[in-house]
């Protein structure tokens, strides 16, 4: 496959994060009653966001890597082509 | 109780899943991309996909309501119960599934044995996976409905709250349906890696604030009994531990029988390591699904000790069925008694005692410690976990239907592009008799219990099956296929003839009279599978010596003594199956000593 799901996977995440956390900054502070006083959106959303961002650059530096050595179709991480079958 | 925020992450989710089933839309150009995703995955993506297509709404709910009943013990299941066949999958058998290019486990038998093996095996498949994820559906949908998250939209439509029911099943179906009938297996593998890791991110945060509220791992300690909080207390006797068994039963009924015979003969799980891009990396997909499984038990288990360990929730008042209101007494911690749908009351057992709805553990824990805004998220992952494992079974489906039933028996020679479409079809068919099934389990609660009763005896046995036909060349056709009746047929008696404590003839077994009785359900059935499996075995190998063995040449690539072991020296250490092997091995015996 030529798609890298971390792409997809990273964008999902960042997406997500900045949601929660921009509501977490944003948003009314009584909710947080719930979780034991912890702003739970702010910081959840930031881990998640790092994580998105994490797994897109790792994604599109795999995707660069696999066009330029040519094996995208076998091999979309840019190894595994010498493996024996 | 939802707001914006809460419906913009779900909407969010489902762009995205409906987003990766259009773009997988133009790599589908022959059978072998729908149905194996052109074996062109990498890894750990199927690694993920191997766990993910496992852990359905059923499994997240189910291990959670385990731990509020059983306590850690729960955590067998995964110790005990996945990771010795998990590793034993990956280094031992991938070589002839991934080596014979078979396209599926039946396919795989029809390759090692004769057309009837293959045929029992596709068929009874083929029908489990549909009820399986019609069950699955079923108990998402009523999940939904006692939540009553989804009521203020279904209210605000018009519609009667019995729609939350019919929503619920109907929008997971079309969204599955969408993005396989588009992507195929590469869409259904690639959403259970999205689902994995928002099953992760939406029970962490839980665990993490549930943990912290109870004053972490000893706090929780302190607040519960120790028969709870230690997984091999008590169980040299099945009288004295929380789960019934005996040490014995549970290492070999389901450490050996029923967890091999799941994680090394089910397509379900065997098929995402099939569209791996290479020997090894089919070889690496269950080693690589062990670690992130090991420690699945934090995630799931741990919620429901947690549930059952905060101060009683006040008694509410609720609506009966009748109209009138009833007092329902607390249950214990955030566990509620379970309710008598027809009287709205709460239930109690023979003596008088209440009982509990274990299996709103985690719902509950997710109202109890998310505000709006992660609510949305846990919810969201809820959601994607019932997903996975309905697709898991759909892709199996249509792969088996296609490919084992419809191409062999009913038209062998069409074209390619005709099977692709042909398994675009099977989705669809697959996914409305899956939609059926959910309104018989709402129906007919007691035939769906029979029918998982019937799957459970055929299942029993196949693990036999297959290790003697891997490892034993004299193996013949016939002993395969009369091994599998017989272990079918011992399962269905065994069961016929013993109970649980407590229980009364009928579906709980003892329908033929009574010579035993187990001390509890679960004994039953590990025993039930361990009866099977040995009847199997002997049968297998008995009738196998009195029939015609099969010729050595035609065994090649099938079986362990006639195929040339897949050489590994020139991986680095970390690809090698045998080096992740044993350090997995070494994980869950050190998780074991911690838990003890």
């Amino acid at each position: 496959m030529r798609l890298d799901i971390r792409l997809p996977l990273g964008l999902l995440f960042s997406a997500v994060g900045l949601l929660l956390a921009i509501f977490g900054l944003a948003g009314n502070k009584a909710v947080y009653e719930r979780s034991l006083g912890i702003n739970i959106n702010l910081w959840w959303g930031l881990v998640m966001l790092l994580f998105g961002i994490g797994m897109f650059v790792l994604g599109r530096r795999g995707e660069r890597r696999s066009s330029n050595t040519g094996a995208s179709v076998a091999a979309p991480l840019g190894r595994g082509t010498s493996e024996h079958e | 109780m939802l707001t914006a925020i809460d419906w913009t992450i779900m909407v969010v989710y489902f762009v995205f899943v409906l987003g990766i089933g259009l773009a997988l839309k133009r790599y589908m150009r022959t059978s072998t991309d729908f149905f194996l995703a052109g074996r062109s995955i990498p890894a750990w993506v199927c690694g993920l996909a191997f766990i993910s297509a496992n852990l359905g709404a059923q499994e997240v709910i189910g291990m959670a309501a385990s731990g509020a009943k059983y306590g850690i013990s729960t955590s067998h299941f995964y110790w005990i119960g996945a990771i010795p066949a998990m590793i034993f999958v990956g280094v031992f058998m991938m070589p002839f599934y991934y080596g014979s290019r078979a396209r599926s486990v039946p396919e795989y038998l029809r390759l090692r044995f004769d057309e009837k093996t293959r045929a029992f095996n596709a068929i009874s498949f083929a029908v489990m996976t549909v009820f399986s994820s019609g069950i699955s559906m079923y108990a998402m949908a009523k999940l939904i409905q006692t939540l009553h998250v989804f009521d203020a939209p279904i209210q605000r439509m018009g519609l009667p709250l019995s729609w939350v029911f019919h929503a619920g099943i109907l929008v997971s179906a079309v969204v599955v349906l969408a993005y396989i009938f588009l992507g195929g297996l590469s869409s259904a593998i690639y959403n259970e890696v999205l689902q994995f890791f928002l099953i992760v991110a939406g029970f962490l945060p839980l665990v993490w604030l549930g943990l912290r509220n109870v004053g972490g791992w000893a706090g929780l300690k302190a607040k519960l009994a120790a028969g709870y909080t230690h997984s091999w207390a008590g169980m040299g006797s099945a009288h004295t531990n929380r789960l019934g068994v005996e040490w014995f039963g549970l290492a070999m009924g389901l450490g050996f029988v029923l967890s091999f015979g799941y994680w090394c003969t089910d397509f379900l799980v065997i098929q995402r390591a099939m569209a791996a891009n290479s020997m090894s990396a089919a070889r690496r997909t269950p080693l690589i699904a062990a670690f992130p499984k090991m420690f699945f038990p934090l995630l799931v288990i741990l919620p429901g000790l947690i549930a059952i360990a905060l101060p009683n929730q006040s008694s509410t008042t609720v609506a009966s069925a009748q109209g009138s209101a009833v007092v329902v007494p607390a249950g214990q911690g955030l566990i509620p008694p379970k309710l008598d749908p027809a009287t709205g009351g709460p239930m109690r057992d023979n003596q008088g005692n209440l009982q509990l709805d274990y299996d709103l553990a985690i719902p509950n824990m997710l109202l109890h410690y998310f505000p709006t805004g992660i609510l949305g998220l846990g919810l969201t992952a809820l959601l994607a976990s019932f997903m996975s494992g309905m697709a898991g079974n759909v892709t199996a489906f249509n792969t088996v239907w296609t490919y084992d039933i419809y191409q062999s028996y009913i038209n062998p020679k069409a074209t390619d592009q005709h099977y692709l479409w042909m398994g675009r079809m099977a989705t669809v068919f697959g996914i409305a008799l899956s939609i059926a099934a959910a309104y018989m389990a709402n129906s007919f609660n007691n035939i769906m219990d029979m029918l998982q009763l019937v799957f459970a005896f055929v299942n029993a046995p196949l693990f036999a099956t297959f290790l003697l036909g891997m490892f034993w060349k004299r193996t013949t056709g016939h002993g395969a296929f009369t091994g599998l009746l017989a272990g079918t047929l011992t399962a269905a008696l065994h069961h016929s003839i013993t109970l649980p404590a407590g229980a009364g003839p009928g579906v709980k077994g003892g329908w033929l009279g009574l010579v035993h009785t187990y001390p509890s359900e679960m004994a039953q059935n590990f025993w039930t599978a361990i009866f099977a499996w040995t009847a199997c075995f002997v049968v297998t190998i008995l009738v196998s010596l009195v029939t015609r063995p099969h010729e050595p040449e035609k065994l090649t690539g099938l079986v362990y003594s006639l195929t040339e072991r897949p050489q590994t020296r020139d991986l680095p250490w970390y690809q090698r199956p045998g080096i992740l092997a044993l350090v997995a091995l070494a994980i869950v015996v050190l998780l074991n000593i911690i838990f003890m």
